[in-house]
């Protein structure tokens, strides 16, 4: 019984540490990435919404007043957010396929997700491996800030009020995970972790752009965190620019 | 305190204390699962470093259970300390120890779940320990009532209809239907494991019920006993139809709704309650029902056979 009762809290630990831990040898092994400026092109193109809009429900705030009080509006649900064009907003879009194995280097700037009004800003982003996700609590409240990786090391955080930000990074693909606070459970943000610098969130237009993008044949991907993936494929020429739409619909 | 085998009025009533209050967190345990609260306390056993953090949001019910569990904590030693004191019966006095490292051990998994991020099988066997020490406490209560020290009403059992070695398949069935529905919350497995399983464990339930009502209704103790089993898993089984149509109508909600949410928690109380009244209804089946008599009457039919 002695030794079960000694080995029993050195499982634990084993098991609490027992995240997964990402591969990162086999991309510093990999050679620099260079793209010649002379025949990179963009690739661009639309998320369209087929169909009637699915009606989004009002956020009640009411189990924190502080949440409520921010704002002057009912809060909508950021799920489903069709644009007045019929363009579908908050889509990740990158490459998936196509691009030779390459080391990218991270921006030195740092990807910010804010916490106003109890919202989550931005709701959807991108951000290459390794580089830094600066969180911001700019809300007088309470937050818990609750990575749900799967691929990445998971972590859940608190960020009392006027906390100095935090600072994390990822160093393995992932697309896409929620990021979400247990103390305002409608909370809901979503990042995707590329490896390379060629991916887009679509906005009030609807569209997206990646440029930069060196000639080739490339797999395409849209995903939506309702609606889910979708895939295409194109050919881009030295110097040219490529359309690709996708359409999504209820 | 002197150790004395008379009724312990204040011991008893202690006992009931612990098992209401034992009930409470299965309800507030309940409240932090189906309002998603688990997380919104990431540190333990400080909350956001302090003892008192602001009571907002999730905050509220996650900080909550761990005031009602360190309450129930201090209630399961004083328990133990009185039963060690004044109890008798070295049964009982080990069933208090029994209780309070069950009751520790509890405390440790819902900090582990809470720093491991809710790993299913963590959050799993918290909420089947919480069901089984909520049953402990009844069982207490159970042992310290004044009928209980006046002894059994002993009844012959029926060989035609044996029920003492069967009572104790409903409290098993029980169980096991506790920790389908604790693995479906948690997201290790899907709900229809958890529905499945209902027709059967209700179907235990009222078999063995059924057979005390039928069989061994002149003991008073057995036949209220079984119909207080047969009402509370009926309305267990209501409460699970109801708290399983309304995740299916706020399928799309972007946030825990009310009336799902007071439905779920309900069904996970009376959960509970069905555990201890099945537990409490074997306890009484085998007490009432001794196995020597049992033996004499098997031994009398056969004779008379």
């Amino acid at each position: 019984m002695k030794p079960l009762l000694c080995t029993l809290p050195l499982l634990l630990l084993a098991a609490c540490g027992s995240g997964t831990q990402p591969q990162t040898q086999t991309q510093a092994a990999l050679p620099a990435a260079h793209v010649d400026p002379a025949t990179a092109g963009a690739i661009s193109g639309r998320i369209l919404f087929k169909g009637a809009p699915p009606a989004m429900p009002v956020i009640d705030m009411s189990s924190n007043p502080q949440c409520e009080r921010q704002h002057h509006a009912p809060v909508k649900a950021e799920i489903v957010v069709v644009n007045p064009n019929g363009t579908l907003r908050n889509v990740f879009v990158r490459i998936k396929d196509g691009l030779a194995p390459a080391r990218w280097t991270p921006p030195a700037e740092s990807a910010k997700l804010d916490q106003q009004g109890c919202i989550y800003v931005p709701h959807v982003q991108g951000i290459m491996e390794d580089q830094q996700l600066e969180i911001i609590n700019t809300d007088p409240v309470n937050h818990n800030v609750h990575a749900e990786c799967q691929v990445n090391q998971a972590w859940n955080e608190s960020q009392p009020p006027r906390a100095e930000h935090k600072f994390k990074t990822f160093s393995a693909e992932e697309v896409l995970f929620p990021v979400t606070c247990s103390v305002h459970p409608w909370m809901r943000a979503y990042i995707g972790v590329s490896p390379h610098p060629f991916f887009a969130v679509t906005g009030d237009d609807g569209t997206f752009t990646l440029r930069g993008v060196p000639p080739g044949a490339y797999t395409i991907e849209a995903i939506h965190e309702k609606y889910g993936k979708q895939e295409g494929k194109l050919t881009l020429a030295p110097s040219g620019a490529a359309t690709i739409d996708f359409t999504y619909g209820s | 305190m002197a150790v004395s085998s008379q009724y312990n009025r204040g011991l008893h009533w202690w006992s009931v204390l612990l098992a209401f209050c034992t009930l409470l967190l299965v309800v507030a345990g309940g409240l932090v699962t189906s309002r998603d609260a688990g997380l919104s306390v990431p540190d333990w056993p400080l909350s956001y470093g302090k003892l008192m953090p602001p009571m907002e949001g999730g905050i509220l019910y996650e900080h909550g259970h761990r005031m009602v569990a360190t309450t129930v904590g201090i209630l399961t030693i004083v328990s133990m300390i009185w039963l060690l004191r004044t109890d008798d019966r070295r049964w009982m006095r080990r069933l208090g120890v029994v209780a309070l490292i069950a009751v520790i051990v509890q405390g440790v998994l819902g900090g582990i779940t809470v720093l491991m991020l809710l790993p299913w099988w963590v959050s799993t066997s918290h909420a089947c320990l919480a069901q089984l020490f909520f049953s402990t406490t009844v069982a207490i209560v159970l042992f310290t009532s004044p009928w209980w020290r006046r002894g059994p009403v002993p009844i012959e059992e029926n060989p035609k209809f044996p029920i003492r070695t069967q009572s104790l398949a409903a409290p098993v069935a029980v169980l096991c239907q506790l920790a389908l529905g604790a693995a479906a919350r948690h997201k290790a497995i899907g709900v229809i494991y958890h529905i499945c399983g209902s027709p059967i464990v209700t179907g235990v339930v009222l078999w063995i019920s059924l057979r005390i009502v039928l069989h061994y209704a002149q003991n008073r103790e057995l036949r209220l006993g079984a119909l207080a089993l047969v009402g509370i898993t009926c309305t267990q089984v209501f409460l699970g139809i109801a708290a399983y149509m309304t995740r299916i109508a706020y399928a799309d909600a972007v946030q825990p709704m009310p009336l799902m949410v007071a439905f779920t928690v309900l069904h996970v109380a009376v959960g509970a309650l069905t555990m201890a009244a099945s537990v409490a209804l074997a306890i009484l089946v085998r007490r009432n029902i001794p196995a020597a008599a049992a033996g004499f009457s098997h031994a009398r039919a056969v004779a008379i056979s």
